[in-house]
């Protein structure tokens, strides 16, 4: 089978000593929307540009539609791009904007007026045609920003965190807007971002990208559930997921010097170390019990009241730890609160190299509704 | 309660404005404190002799610039109906078109080469600025040496090339095209760095989405380059206008206006008229018209250039 965008052993290194990716190796179908997804300085901007051709490979190989592209321009990749600050031409208006790469291309009047006609009333810029870019609010230039990407009709779209220049409530719709002409437009998306929220939110599959090197590759909700990694664990999901450092005494996981668990055998086949262990156990796992069924209890050091849920933190040995919990509740910071975890939701890592040892069991089976 | 409150307001109201006449009275005086120094160079160095330029085209004068008789308009009647004046008018204008554009396209094409990313690139910059470098005096000396008509490199190569040898600065025809390829020479450097400097702050990302989007070269150079560089480009254009219309120092050093006036530029004409033939009355007529002249053009060029730069 045919991938729209395969990479091999890609890297990248600036005056052959920086070495900025490492060997990368992906697949992207058609019709996918993929994330690339890391904190700032992680190669994950790089790699766009390099499949844009805007930058060159210094090792592997890029495929585009099965075709070798390592050595061609960006106007012979078939693709369109978004860029971090939208880069429109500021002495141009709106509709000169959104038709530059189709005189650029001498594509006939009548065909560009139709097109332009198709990405105004899909943007809904309608109004806006005869402005100059400064003239426009963030959101605005956004949209022009968008309707000169889908104007091109390219298969394969290039996004450069380009929602990042937005206020969070702009934000939040464009998500939305910019996924559902995704599907709408049937288009393969490369979407860039140093936001978890967005590549949960918006991607297909998602790949976590940390110095260079991929952390881990798959659907949004398996690296929530099975985190790969301490990374991908701390990196995905809000609020992070809870760490302690962990070791095993005979028949106790002993977490942080604080925290006592009982434990047998069966509960972590494949954990063979008996120190060197961080564990780690999402906010919403660490629940509210009843003194009888509670198994720890925790001092509050802070509540946050969010209206529909309620992010309590607790100290654990150094670490502070979040539970999230439905609903509101009224508990004061300094309060001694008993609790409880399941271990079949915690996931094991090795303190040492970061890699999962066991993933949290009850992630196996369990809780996506699937209809 | 009334009657004790509204009088006992009204004092205090009319204190504030005082404090706040005051406040603006000490603001302005500080103001004008920090603009001092340039209110008194300008007004030695440039409103003084303005005046004094005015007041003494409407009079005669003795050798030492003395005033004798007052003539009112007759020193610029007398002017325009001088054929050397208008000769040397209309070769000012004439100047002013070979150079401006001259200068101006030459510095495009370096500046537009010279802003690409090479290895070394660095080193045809500093070339390419270095007349800025040159004094006038030491430049008119090298283009002396080019244009000697029997050892100059312009002509030895004419020779070697079989073809006859040109007076470049004493053939009447070729005499104001020479000067004005020399001031094109020297004055590249300054447009060059200017021009530049504009094309370095256009933002890279605007021709990163062009190469995505299929543009060439040209096209880029049209749609993106030109528009882009328009203040700057707005901004040389003036400076080099008005410096075309100033010229002196090179005429002074090659031609001395000769060959038969036709390089008689209005300000070397001016210089003649003063400190050669001490007709300061004459002199100070025609600065005073080469004043209105550049101010009108300039203003001109203000009025349509306006249109056309697009300010970001």
């Amino acid at each position: 089978m045919m991938h729209l965008v395969e990479l091999k052993q890609v890297s990248k290194s600036y005056d052959k000593n920086v070495q900025v990716l490492h060997s990368i190796d992906l697949q992207i179908e058609e019709g996918e929307f993929f994330v690339l997804v890391g904190p700032s300085g992680s190669g994950k901007s790089t790699l766009l540009r390099m499949i844009a051709g805007l930058e060159s490979l210094s090792g592997g190989e890029l495929k585009i539609q099965g075709r070798l592209v390592n050595h061609l321009p960006p106007k012979e990749r078939h693709l369109s791009m978004v860029f971090q600050n939208y880069a429109l031409y500021p002495h141009l208006t709106v509709e000169q904007n959104i038709l530059f790469g189709l005189s650029a291309k001498k594509v006939n009047k009548q065909e560009q007026q139709k097109r332009l006609q198709e990405a105004v009333s899909m943007m809904g810029l309608g109004d806006l045609l005869k402005r100059k870019p400064k003239q426009l609010s963030g959101g605005q230039r956004q949209r022009v920003a968008l309707a000169r990407s889908v104007i091109s009709q390219e298969p394969l779209c290039l996004m450069d965190e380009p929602l990042s220049n937005l206020d969070a409530k702009l934000r939040a719709h464009m998500r939305t807007e910019i996924r559902r002409l995704q599907k709408k437009l049937g288009l393969t998306m490369i979407y860039v971002t140093h936001d978890q929220v967005e590549a949960m939110t918006m991607g297909d599959r998602i790949m976590v990208l940390n110095e260079g090197e991929i952390q881990q590759i798959g659907k949004p909700i398996d690296l929530y559930n099975q985190p790969a990694n301490l990374f991908v664990a701390s990196f995905i999901g809000s609020p992070r997921m809870n760490l302690g450092l962990a070791v095993i005494n005979q028949n106790q996981l002993i977490i942080e010097d604080t925290i006592k668990l009982s434990i047998t055998n069966q509960d972590i086949p494949k954990i063979i170390k008996r120190s060197g262990i961080t564990i780690g156990i999402r906010a919403e796992h660490l629940v509210y019990a009843t003194q009888e069924e509670a198994n720890l209890h925790l001092d509050v050091v802070n509540v946050e009241q969010l209206g529909n849920e309620t992010l309590l933190t607790f100290e654990v040995g150094s670490q502070l730890w979040t539970a999230k919990w439905l609903g509101q509740w009224l508990i004061n910071a300094g309060e001694r609160i008993p609790l409880k975890i399941n271990l079949d939701h915690i996931s094991f890592f090795d303190s040492q190299s970061g890699q999962i040892m066991q993933t949290a069991t009850a992630s196996q089976d369990l809780k996506v509704v699937a209809l | 309660m009334k009657q004790v409150a509204l009088p006992y307001q009204e004092h205090e109201h009319k204190g504030l404005l005082k404090a706040l006449k005051l406040q603006r009275m000490a603001s302005f005086s500080k103001g004008m404190l920090f603009l001092l120094p340039s209110i008194i160079l300008f007004s030695v160095f440039l409103f003084y002799p303005l005046g004094r330029t005015l007041y003494l085209s409407f009079f005669l004068t003795n050798s030492s610039g003395q005033t004798t008789v007052f003539v009112g308009l007759e020193n610029y009647m007398n002017i325009f109906n001088s054929p050397i004046f208008l000769k040397s008018l209309q070769s000012t204008l004439l100047f002013v078109l070979y150079t401006v554009p001259g200068t101006i396209l030459v510095s495009l094409f370096l500046a537009i080469i010279a802003n690409e990313k090479l290895k070394g690139v660095g080193l045809f910059r500093t070339m390419y600025a270095s007349t800025m470098g040159i004094s006038t005096a030491a430049a008119s000396v090298f283009w002396l040496f080019l244009f000697h008509p029997s050892i100059g490199w312009l002509n030895q190569l004419l020779k070697l090339l079989g073809a006859d040898a040109i007076g470049w600065l004493t053939n009447p025809d070729w005499a104001l095209f020479s000067v004005s390829i020399a001031t094109i020479w020297m004055n590249s450097g300054f447009t060059f760095l200017i021009l530049l400097g504009g094309l370095q702050s256009i933002d890279q990302y605007l021709y990163e989405s062009a190469n995505i989007d299929g543009a060439g070269y040209f096209y880029k150079l049209r749609r993106i380059t030109l528009p882009m560089l328009s203040p700057t480009l707005f901004f040389v254009i003036t400076v080099s206008f008005i410096n075309a219309f100033q010229t002196f120092g090179q005429i002074d050093m090659l031609t001395r206006g000769g060959p038969q006036n036709e390089t008689n530029l209005i300000v070397y004409s001016i210089y003649q008229d003063a400190f050669m033939n001490y007709q300061f009355g004459t002199a100070s007529a025609q600065a005073m018209i080469l004043f209105f002249i550049i101010l009108i053009l300039t203003l001109i060029q203000f009025k349509l250039g306006e249109r056309k730069v697009h300010y970001q």
